[in-house]
């Protein structure tokens, strides 16, 4: 890997924030593009230093327990009522959850 | 027991289960809310006809001769992430609002089979992201000492409950010191167990490896008597730990002979701890040394990155937890003629200003080209601050420090400044990287009244030794 340093980030524009509400399913506001821009920078300046430090040889913690591969029985159980989710869905037809179209007309 | 201020936990469940009316109590705090919650908004709703109701159930078990538990007749309030069948919850967002979960939280059906009596909601900022329940889309919550500052956060509703002797015991969440930090401000008890003493089913999810949920009381034997009912293993929760953790209620008065406390110097004496905080936590650590515990400073040298990997971290993982809300399953939709327009309209209508800048710098910091520069970077600082924890615990058997750097601040002190507001975290996001048991609890007052809270870290697994500690500072706070 790198030396530490040069994983510093290029400075953070208008057209980053845009691609990366487009990543978040975000609408923004260009007010809000705006003052993200500002923020996101201010934010990011305090985390290059935490980018910058000489880390090569500590391993990543994803997690703080040792647990790992948690099984239990296969065996069915119920679930919850189909009805009773569908009921606190937007919008439902015939036990399905509707949304609107998703590939463009052929 | 005419005070509603000075309700306790453990002399209710006692009076109860020997017969005083489990009614009684509920009406007494329901009064109490009534005089004062449209000022404070610790509640974004409650059930007075349920929770008389549930208290009239547990009257007649006791009249039958039935024990309904622990925590009999006691009023409990809840965090709104906390999943109650049918009952609103709405994690303090318009995107869930009107939503009523299909299930119960672990937690929540735990308290029950104790015998408590849930009496509402309480206020918190949206999505448990924040240090001041500003953030609510409902409406801040206020500072029972001062309703002109803030209660903390996010668990500001829970704390005030508390600190309003509106209820006794009330459940929060601490994702990077939610409980803590709150209960700081407020003047209360607040603990964060070990992650996985307590389940998470029924939470509604901020950043996965971090949250944990614990109690919120008017002192540590009630914190314990409610971290009892609520910790132990859950097998909906597969981060729950097999073996859970040792009782806290059963060891609370072995005081703190022989018991090595460090003081964590970078906390103490950190940029922007107020002095008068300082001052609680060395008076704190005399009071402990008075007790028979030899006490030392100690340093956690990683703790300095602490914040920056923390606000990595989180982001991140949040911004993949608040995926799902979409506009299809559940919650909120604006709709649009085509999907990803409706998902990206139903989210920025129904996202608070904070939870959309946690999702944009958790999406920023796990993009294509950053992933290991930010994320991969922050969980080797996580590595480094467990093995500072590990070699401070060689020599020590519990750590202190201030909760919070400050005490109470005014509403809007910190608003436009999201930095400045995530600084509040400073003191307790460490018990969370790590996964360690961590709590706070009152030692004094500061400038205007306002409590000060010290906070004390242990071992993972160790929570007996740190409310032994707690419980002998309690005893010797000012």
């Amino acid at each position: 890997m790198s030396a530490p340093g040069s994983k510093r980030r290029a400075e953070i524009t208008a057209g980053d924030v845009e691609h990366v509400a487009r990543l978040a399913r975000l609408a923004l506001t260009p007010d809000e593009v705006d003052r993200f821009t500002a923020q996101l920078a201010s934010i990011f300046e305090n985390a290059d230093a935490v980018a910058a430090l000489d880390l090569d040889d500590v391993p990543p913690t994803a997690h703080p327990l040792s647990l790992s591969n948690v099984f239990r029985a296969d065996e069915p159980r119920p679930g919850l009522s189909r009805d009773e989710v569908l009921a606190a869905a937007p919008a439902a037809e015939e036990g399905w959850f509707r949304v609107p179209r998703i590939l463009e007309e052929p | 027991m005419t005070d509603p201020g000075s309700i306790n936990a453990s002399e209710i469940a006692t009076a109860v289960r020997n017969g005083h009316s489990a009614v009684e109590t509920v009406d007494r705090c329901l009064d109490a809310i009534a005089a004062r919650d449209d000022e404070l908004h610790a509640f974004l709703h409650v059930d007075a006809d349920a929770a008389r109701a549930a208290a009239a159930a547990i009257d007649e078990r006791v009249a039958a001769g039935d024990d309904p538990g622990a925590l009999a007749g006691v009023p409990v309030a809840l965090k709104d992430n906390l999943c109650v069948r049918g009952a609103p919850t709405t994690c303090g967002s318009r995107i869930l609002e009107g939503w009523r979960p299909p299930y119960t939280a672990t937690v929540v059906d735990r308290v029950l089979a104790a015998g408590a009596v849930p009496i509402g909601k309480t206020n918190l900022d949206e999505f448990a992201m924040g240090s001041s329940t500003e953030n609510s889309a409902f409406g801040p919550t206020r500072n029972p000492h001062d309703p002109a500052r803030v209660p903390g956060g996010s668990s500001g509703g829970s704390a005030a409950a508390i600190a309003a002797g509106f209820v006794p015991l009330a459940l929060g969440s601490d994702t990077g010191g939610s409980i803590r930090q709150p209960a700081s401000l407020c003047g209360v008890v607040g603990a964060k167990p070990t992650y996985g003493a307590v389940s998470r089913h029924g939470l509604i999810a901020f950043a996965s490896s971090l949250d944990q949920i614990g109690p919120l009381a008017g002192d540590v034997g009630d914190a314990a008597l409610l971290l009892d009912v609520i910790s132990g293993h859950d097998p909906l929760d597969s981060t729950s730990i097999p073996d859970g953790i040792p009782s806290v209620s059963a060891v609370l008065d072995e005081g703190v002979e022989g018991i090595r406390v460090g003081v964590v110097s970078e906390l103490t004496d950190a940029e922007g701890v107020q002095a008068e905080v300082g001052e609680a936590v060395e008076s704190a650590a005399i009071a402990l040394q008075k007790a028979g515990a030899t006490v030392g400073p100690v340093s956690i040298p990683a703790a300095v990155h602490g914040l920056a990997a923390y606000y990595l971290i989180a982001p991140a993982e949040a911004s993949s937890n608040l995926a799902r809300y979409d506009g299809v399953r559940y919650g909120l939709r604006v709709d649009a003629d085509d999907v990803a327009t409706m998902n990206a309209r139903t989210r920025a209508s129904g996202f608070g200003a904070e939870v959309k800048r946690r999702i944009m710098l958790g999406t920023y910091a796990l993009s294509a080209g950053y992933y290991d520069a930010y994320y991969g970077q922050a969980q080797r600082v996580r590595t480094l601050l467990i093995r500072d924890f590990e070699s401070a615990y060689e020599s020590f058997d519990v750590l202190l420090a201030p909760t919070s750097p400050t005490t109470a601040f005014e509403l809007g002190a910190k608003t436009a400044d999201p930095l400045a507001m995530y600084l509040s975290d400073v003191c307790t996001i460490l018990a969370n990287l790590a996964g360690h048991p961590a709590m706070s609890l009152p030692f004094g007052t500061g400038e205007g009244g306002l409590p000060i809270g010290v906070q004390v870290f242990a071992q993972p697994l160790r929570e007996p030794e740190m409310f032994r500690t707690a419980r002998v500072i309690e005893e010797s706070a000012p």
